[in-house]
């Protein structure tokens, strides 16, 4: 076992084996989830600032070797400023989760319980991975663990459903993954050679180069969300008990777009043709629209929070294909703008998300829902938890000065600059990709709004909202500490760029220092910028001025009164809070967006049930959609998994010469293969 | 000196936004008036009708929260911030390295949000209605806006306003056709984002139509009084837009003195005018069209951001 020279590798790994290691523990001493929820708080926090201490260091590349692995060899780790970017998104954010699990005693998160450290073990080893074992290994004990979370509520016969398209999502991104490694991997003396640095001398050209670009969008994107394969997020993300769920939006699906990273920018190497890009490209604006469009339909807090995860994984998509491009196509200070967005972009949608799904938990906890149609109403009793979401949803709608906007507006600085490569096609698509962008990022704005318009505004639509229960100490503090870093990367983007810049300078070749100050990031060195400091303070001191000049010339105070009702009676005495129908719903925020987009893109439909006059029923609204995704690819596939089984099941009640037939049989054609493969 | 005389600009030019808003809104009421045969009132009506409303208490509904109170004031300052960056009289204001397009397009969305949200504060149906509909003409306006940017910034190689302007007006880019596409285009996001006919109505108070009246119902008093100057601002800020990047002439240049200022205030005056009763008679000619429409009145001007795009493309051989 080789050490490396610093500290910052060792205590990391370190802390990866504590994780396993409570993790274990949390299966022996299920009593004990208390205590074991702190020490993963608290190895979170220890990790977050090694990664960060490494950061600021200048992140020197450290490999090391583990004896452990497949046999004859040993697992090689190692830790760059890439991973080291990602670490610390994941234990940052890991922290918060841990520390919101203190207080998780539900019979949901105790069944969680020695899943939770592994799960985030998992992450971290699959970022500190050097070879292809590791990698794989991490990724897929990461998606094992977050199934068996995602089984928490195994009751629900949805939970089930969920987990079971979960797993087979995750299958099928093994069985992309594995064969783009292999690939990868050169030809050594002693059979593939996986280890990274081999890799890295011998990049695939031609189309085993074409191959991995596929099989690693198909392995990686499928985990990261992107479209067509994101059909399984809105489901399964919800389903997973709130920190669980928070830390597969925030960090699982930035694990997945660092193997995108690792593979498709480091290993591959930069003679890649120009087009490399343009899959990513799609891909992207496709998720981002959609994605950002299922968040304006669902019914379900967290499924809401899971479809806008789908959108921003389309934004970081997007600036990765750019940087691929204008790497391929020699521009590297366009390259680095684009790459320096999208990790800026991963990191501030990892913490956002995160704070939005706790604040997600917390209004289940405390109102007993996450139905839109059961919420309204919380900020008069969850003023804590309200607050927290509006400053998640500032980020989420990308408003300025917060952290959504700083990273988007980068992004859309690179998609402006990128018309300088290629030729009239590649720049339609640049300006087709630039309108979509910009339509997904209003959606994101409606989403958030309704969001917030819903659940923690207007009035109670049940007892159970009315009588909601602010968040626990324990959560509170998660929630505050992940706004205030939220705050804090929203003001100061170009201080946390330059945290990056090491991995954009071995990754690019060029450096986002000359452009990412403290007081403001631009596109490029001479250009003006974003100066998010500059922009809170005009917004304070414009806000400070109105409130003086209103203070000053205007009545202080006001009254209070009912409020307009459209002129109908007033609600009867058992409904406190007037009747909860007469204010605009989920559904119904949704309908314009359902009706101008949403058929087309979405199919969704809405039928108006009347009834005839005299008749006294109800008349019923039913509006729904089905995404093109599941019509056209998923529901195939179960059609055929259907039949498979159906056929595969016939075979067990086969007569016994019949069964001795198909042995013959597949012993002959066994035979056959072997000769056929001797006489090469 | 070039930075006192960028600060006193500064301080002129928000002065100067301030006290023209409502009387631009006066303007473009008086000249309807006019043209429908009214006598109609002084252009000076909306700042007695505003100081009115602000010498009036404002009366809350019940379950208002404190968002409710605060949002009227988060709104003004983000629609005056926005204000701050767009240059009118003369170019080289102390806001100049900042003035980004995306990021006046951003503010603009903050204060859209902000009003959103109070009126989904009371839980009303109209406050539901209104918000849901301002939303979703943002999504199918920000996309045009970003095209017309996206164009701008082909041309000037930056989103900064300031430079974008100058650009513009040293004339090397000739007339364009794909600036007119982009100015179609970029009056149609104007349209929708000032709530002006034919994509809402600020003078109905009939329901089923309202948008931007339906989300600020339940305001009174001074609340009101904020959140109508604000309308009146954003329009003004959009005229001023407009003014500046597709007719950028007049305009004082950067350190100029006090009479280059004077000449661009008269120029924009003149801009502002034309564009008041360009407005006017758009607005007596049209009728408003249903809800369901504007997407695809906004899908036209899309279409046209990007076909002044693809033009730039063709024409320059861009690359």
């Amino acid at each position: 076992m080789t050490l490396p020279d610093s500290l910052a590798p060792v205590l990391i790994g370190f802390v990866v084996l504590g994780l396993f290691a409570l993790g274990l523990a949390g299966a022996l001493l299920p009593r004990r989830a208390w205590g074991i929820a702190a020490a993963a708080a608290a190895l979170c926090g220890v990790g977050a600032l090694a990664a960060f201490v490494f950061l600021l260091a200048g992140a020197p590349a450290e490999g090391f070797a583990v004896p452990l692995g497949l046999p004859g060899t040993s697992a090689q780790l190692g830790l760059d400023a890439l991973s080291g970017f990602f670490l610390l998104l994941l234990f940052a954010t890991g922290a918060a989760c841990s520390v919101y699990a203190l207080d998780a005693h539900e019979a949901e998160d105790r069944r969680a319980l020695p899943c939770f450290p592994v799960f985030i073990g998992a992450m971290a080893l699959t970022l500190l991975a050097a070879d292809s074992f590791s990698l794989v290994f991490g990724f897929e004990l990461m998606s094992l663990a977050s199934w068996a979370m995602v089984l928490a509520r195994h009751e629900e016969p949805a939970s089930r459903d969920a987990a079971l398209l979960y797993l087979g999502i995750a299958t099928f991104g093994a069985a992309c993954l594995i064969p783009a490694l292999a690939l990868l991997a050169p030809l050594g003396p002693h059979g593939l050679d996986l280890r990274f640095a081999a890799m890295r001398a011998a990049p695939p050209e031609g189309w085993r180069a074409t191959a991995v670009l596929v099989l690693v969008l198909l392995g990686a994107g499928s985990k990261a969300g992107l479209v067509p394969l994101h059909v399984w997020l809105p489901l399964a993300h919800p389903a997973a008990p709130s920190h669980v769920s928070a830390l597969m939006s925030g960090a699982m699906t930035k694990v997945a777009l660092y193997v995108i990273v690792r593979l498709l920018f480091d290993i591959c190497g930069p003679v890649q043709p120009l087009w490399w890009g343009v899959p990513l490209l799609v891909a992207g604006a496709a998720s981002a629209v959609l994605g950002g469009l299922r968040a304006n339909m669902e019914a379900d807090l967290k499924s809401v929070l899971a479809a806008s995860t789908i959108e921003h994984v389309g934004f970081i998509a997007i600036g990765l294909g750019l940087a691929l491009t204008a790497r391929a196509a020699d521009l590297p200070a366009l390259a680095s703008l684009a790459l320096g967005a999208a990790l800026l972009h991963a990191l501030n949608h990892g913490v956002f998300k995160t704070l939005l799904f706790l604040c997600a938990g917390a209004a289940q906890h405390g109102a007993g829902s996450r139905l839109l149609a059961r919420l309204g109403g919380l900020i008069h009793q969850m003023p804590v938890t309200t607050t927290c979401a509006l400053a998640g949803c500032a980020g989420l709608a990308a408003l300025p000065p917060g952290p959504g906007f700083a990273s988007e507006w980068l992004l859309f600085q690179s998609v402006l600059a990128a018309p300088r490569i290629g030729g009239i096609a590649m720049q339609t698509l640049f300006a087709v990709v630039a309108a979509l962008m910009a339509m997904a990022a209003a959606l994101a704005a409606a989403a958030a709004v309704r969001l917030i318009g819903v659940a923690f505004l207007g009035r109670p639509r049940t007892p159970r909202a009315a009588a909601a229960e602010d968040a626990t100490p324990a959560a509170r503090w998660a929630m505050i500490g992940l706004a205030a870093i939220a705050g804090l990367l929203g003001l100061l983007p170009g201080p946390v760029l330059a945290l990056a810049d090491p991995a954009l300078r071995a990754l690019t070749g060029s450096d986002m220092a000359d452009r990412a100050g403290w007081l403001a990031v631009a596109p490029t060195a001479e250009a003006t910028g974003y100066a998010p400091i500059v922009i809170a303070f005009l917004l304070a001191a414009a806000g400070a001025a109105l409130v003086a000049v209103m203070r000053r010339w205007t009545v202080a105070g006001s009254r209070r009164g009912s409020f307009w009702a459209n002129g109908f009676a007033a609600a009867p005495a058992w409904l406190p809070f007037g009747d909860p129908a007469t204010q605009y719903g989920g559904a119904s925020f949704a309908q314009p967006l359902r009706r101008s987009l949403g058929t087309a893109l979405l199919a969704a439909r809405e039928v108006v049930d009347t009834p005839p006059p005299g008749d006294t029923r109800a008349a019923r609204l039913d509006a729904g959609l089905a995404d093109p995704a599941d019509t056209l690819l998923f529901a195939p596939i179960r059609r055929l998994r259907e039949r498979l089984s159906v056929e595969a099941d016939r075979m067990q009640f086969l007569t016994i010469r019949r069964v001795l037939t198909v042995m013959f049989v597949a012993l002959v054609l066994f035979l056959a293969v072997v000769a056929l493969l001797e006489a090469r | 000196m070039s930075l006192f005389l960028a600060l006193v600009t500064q301080v002129l030019h928000i002065a100067l936004m301030l006290a023209a808003a409502p009387l631009l809104t006066g303007l473009v009421r008086w000249l309807k008036a006019r043209l429908l045969g009214r006598v109609g009132a002084s252009p000076l009506q909306p700042w007695r009708d505003l100081a009115r409303l602000a010498r009036k208490q404002p009366v809350l509904a019940e379950n208002a929260t404190m968002l409710f109170e605060i949002a009227p004031v988060v709104q003004f300052a983000a629609i005056g911030v926005a204000a701050l960056l767009v240059p009118s009289f003369a170019l080289g204001m102390a806001s100049a390295p900042v003035a980004d397009l995306l990021v006046i397009a951003g503010l603009l969305t903050l204060a859209r949000c902000t009003l959103a949200l109070a009126a989904m504060d009371i839980g009303t149906g109209f406050g539901g209605i209104g918000a849901s509909r301002e939303m979703m003409f943002g999504v199918f306006a920000e996309p045009a806006l970003l095209m017309v940017i996206f164009t701008l910034t082909l041309l000037a190689g930056t989103t900064n306003l300031d430079t974008i302007t100058e650009l513009l007006r040293e004339g090397s880019f000739g007339l364009r056709v794909s600036l007119g596409l982009a100015a179609v285009a970029f009056v149609a996001v104007a349209l929708t984002e000032t709530g002006r006919i034919p994509i809402d109505n600020s003078a109905t108070h009939l329901e089923l139509t309202m948008v931007h009246e339906a989300m600020v119902l339940e305001y009174s008093g001074r609340d009101l009084a904020l959140i109508d100057g604000a309308a009146m601002l954003k329009l003004l800020l959009w005229f001023t837009l407009i003014g500046t990047v597709f007719v950028p002439f007049g305009a004082a240049p950067a350190g100029a003195g006090p009479l280059a200022w004077l000449v661009g205030l008269v120029c924009w005056g003149l801009k502002m005018g034309v564009l008041a009763a360009a407005l006017a008679v758009l607005e007596t000619a049209q009728a408003k069209m249903r809800v369901f429409r504007v997407p695809e009145f906004l899908g036209i001007a899309l279409l046209l951001g990007l076909l002044a795009a693809v033009f730039l493309f063709v024409s320059q051989g861009f690359a």
